[in-house]
């Protein structure tokens, strides 16, 4: 489904990915993590389509489609969805009208018909369920006042709405307490089918107790310098990270 | 400076000495040798320095003008979609005849000897300052229409006032003056609107002065969404007299060059102003908005929030005073101006002007300018809104941070229909 080959990307004069290389598989979930600083955010951002970095060299295809060469947007309508670290807060805009635009947005690039008003308020109740959701945060501007918690289920039920190829979860446990990080994650199970893939960056472990990957991957200074399975996230999160900066600093000499 | 239009105002200002009533003959006498003194503002005037008339200036117009608007062209330019009252004014004079005004709770006549009692004791009084534009319209007043509603009344609907001006065959230049007077608990809703029917230039020097007695309510409307061909100054004057509230919206869509002028009084304790704007620009379209509160009593609050959004070529100015007065203590004052930008062609000049001489009071302003936040950008199209859309979501938003403070429902939706329409 995703493959990238030696991917560097830089922002400004810095270079943050100095050579990636990742095949994701329809229907596994891959964990990327690593210490501060190892450019994991900048990964995902990269794979988004954020402007900030440029790609100076390397390839990422989705599906056989070449996905640097297309606009945030197309990027979406392929499939790509990132749910964000930070997600933005926007005055004056409701999650519901956005979502509306953005289903059908997507829909027209996928040459279908615009869902009407009863079946897309249909869907919405749907999606709201599985991420446990108030239908009153959605009416509300997007993402304004929302706690920690209720950002990232705002994401998780974007997710739901667009039904992505290929998801990437930015950091999503980071800020939550426990019980909204079992609920995020439950939504995020629930959305996994044997034809979607899941990236989730995280920092720590805990996430990977809920959301439990196939293949574990640890960046450190923009390059994969380990992969395991999730024993290797449990390894992680005894040992911290120390060692395999050791080993992959020794390696480079 | 010396133009064409302003020697034939003066001209014909003598021409109507001869022959018109007497009506107002103090206050407009004094008001054509202030302007004769002043001329029309230049950019030479610190007022003026961002909105130059030299252009409109420059043309020659035709001064009060009849025109024959059939019924159809009548109906095409007064076209609102709520129940409402209907005054009509064309080439800037009233014409009770086409209005439609039956049984409105409030008087709305032309200045006559009948109600001029009113009329010489509140029009064109306590002004704040002279400007030369007021002062050309007050020495054509004679013709002016008085809105007044008594003691008590509340006025049902909405009072429309349609300053139409008829440019399918000449530039003409109109000057419609409309006097508010609620008195004692009395409430009305007044909306005004400028459009004009035609391709040549429409040059409107409009003066709306409002008196509040006490526990009068008075909330005003100005939708201004005409021609591209169409100048527009909009001198207004709230004064506060008693304890009374106002809310003031003000919404620029469409247009050529337009100034408004937003002069309010707070001249008893205990009173409200809310001031509310939006422009929506374009193309090469110039909006200026110059707003005044005058906290002259203590114990006033008054809070303004105007917001633009500029695109093409086009140019804006805000410029907010606040004057809080020596007796003006406990005042509470707020103000804020923002911008967008959406071209790189664009540009706005916005300037908070705080004058406080009171010292037990709160006051707050802020302006700021700038893009469309480029995170929210890229927010809305990493979930599949493309670029247009996603800014125009955007726009949407800021605008309707403005409509939200639109009280009347009904008027409500006509403007988020006409901003929908605009946005497209």
């Amino acid at each position: 489904m995703l493959s990238i080959k030696d991917l560097h990307a830089r922002i400004e004069e810095k270079e943050i990915l100095r050579g990636i290389n990742l095949e994701v598989k329809a229907g596994e979930v891959h964990a990327i993590m690593g210490p501060n600083g190892s450019g994991k955010s900048t990964l995902a951002s990269v794979l988004a389509g954020r402007a900030d970095y440029e790609v100076t060299s390397g390839t990422v295809q989705l599906n056989g489609k070449d996905l640097l060469d297309l606009s945030p947007e197309d990027r979406a309508r392929e499939g790509v969805f990132l749910a964000f670290q930070y997600p933005i807060e926007i005055p004056g805009v409701s999650t519901i009208n956005f979502m509306k635009t953005a289903v059908n947005e997507v829909r027209e690039y996928r040459g279908l018909e615009p869902m009407d008003a009863v079946s897309f308020l249909k869907l919405m109740k749907e999606k709201m369920k599985l991420v446990e959701i108030d239908e009153s945060l959605l009416k509300r501007a997007l993402n304004e006042g929302f706690s920690g918690g209720e950002k990232k289920r705002n994401e998780i039920f974007q997710m739901a709405m667009l039904e992505p190829s290929l998801a990437i979860l930015d950091e999503t446990d980071s800020g939550l307490d426990i019980d909204a990080l079992r609920i995020v994650a439950n939504g995020v199970n629930k959305l996994k089918t044997p034809n979607n893939a899941t990236i989730v960056v995280t920092h720590y472990q805990r996430l990977l107790d809920y959301i439990v990957p196939d293949f574990v991957h640890v960046l450190y200074k923009g390059r994969i310098v380990k992969s395991g399975t999730k024993e290797l996230a449990l390894e992680l999160e005894e040992k911290g990270y120390d060692w395999i900066k050791a080993e992959a600093d020794a390696q480079t000499v | 400076m010396t133009t064409e239009l302003k020697e034939s105002l003066l001209q014909h200002f003598n021409t109507l000495e001869k022959t018109s009533s007497a009506l107002l003959t103090d206050v407009r006498k004094e008001a054509i040798t202030a302007f004769q003194d002043l001329g029309f503002p230049t950019v030479k005037h610190e007022e003026w320095k961002y909105t130059n008339l030299k252009n409109t200036l420059a043309k020659s117009y035709a001064i009060e003008s009849a025109a024959a608007l059939s019924a159809e062209d009548l109906k095409s330019l007064t076209h609102l979609p709520i129940d409402c009252y209907k005054v009509i004014f064309v080439n800037g004079i009233f014409s009770p005849a086409l209005s439609s005004i039956d049984g409105a709770e409030a008087t709305i006549e032309p200045f006559n000897a009948g109600n001029q009692e009113i009329v010489q004791a509140n029009f064109g009084k306590k002004l704040p300052y002279n400007d030369s534009m007021v002062s050309l319209n007050i020495a054509f007043a004679a013709t002016g229409t008085l809105i007044h509603v008594k003691a008590k009344k509340h006025v049902k609907k909405p009072i429309v006032c349609f300053y139409l001006s008829d440019v399918r065959t000449a530039n003409v230049f109109a000057q419609p003056s409309v006097l508010v007077v609620l008195e004692e608990a009395a409430s009305a809703t007044v909306v005004e609107m400028n459009r004009s029917l035609g391709s040549n230039t429409a040059f409107t020097n409009a003066f709306t002065h409002a008196i509040l007695k006490k526990d009068a309510y008075l909330e005003q409307y100005k939708i201004q969404n005409d021609i591209d061909n169409s100048n527009f100054i909009h001198n207004t004057q709230i004064v506060h007299e008693g304890k009374s509230n106002s809310y003031t919206t003000t919404i620029t869509l469409n247009g050529g060059l337009v100034r408004n002028n937003l002069h309010i009084t707070l001249d008893a304790e205990h009173c409200e102003a809310h001031l509310n704007g939006l422009y929506l620009e374009k193309g090469a379209q110039h909006v200026d908005n110059h707003t005044l509160v005058d906290h002259a009593m203590p114990n006033c609050y008054s809070n303004e929030l105007y917001k633009g959004i500029l695109d093409g070529k086009s140019t804006g100015v805000f410029n907010g005073k606040i004057w809080v007065r020596k007796d003006a203590q406990k005042t509470n004052a707020f103000q804020s101006n923002k911008n967008i930008l959406l071209s790189k062609e664009a540009s706005v000049h916005t300037k908070p002007q705080l004058e406080i001489f009171a010292d037990d009071v709160k006051c707050s302003h802020g302006a700021t300018t700038g893009q469309l936040d480029p995170e929210a950008m890229f927010y809305l199209r990493a979930r599949g809104v493309g670029e247009d859309k996603a800014k125009k979501l955007l726009v949407h938003a800021i605008a309707f941070d403005v409509l939200d403070k639109v009280k009347h429902d009904e008027l409500r939706a006509y403007l988020e229909q006409e901003i929908e329409e605009r946005l497209k």
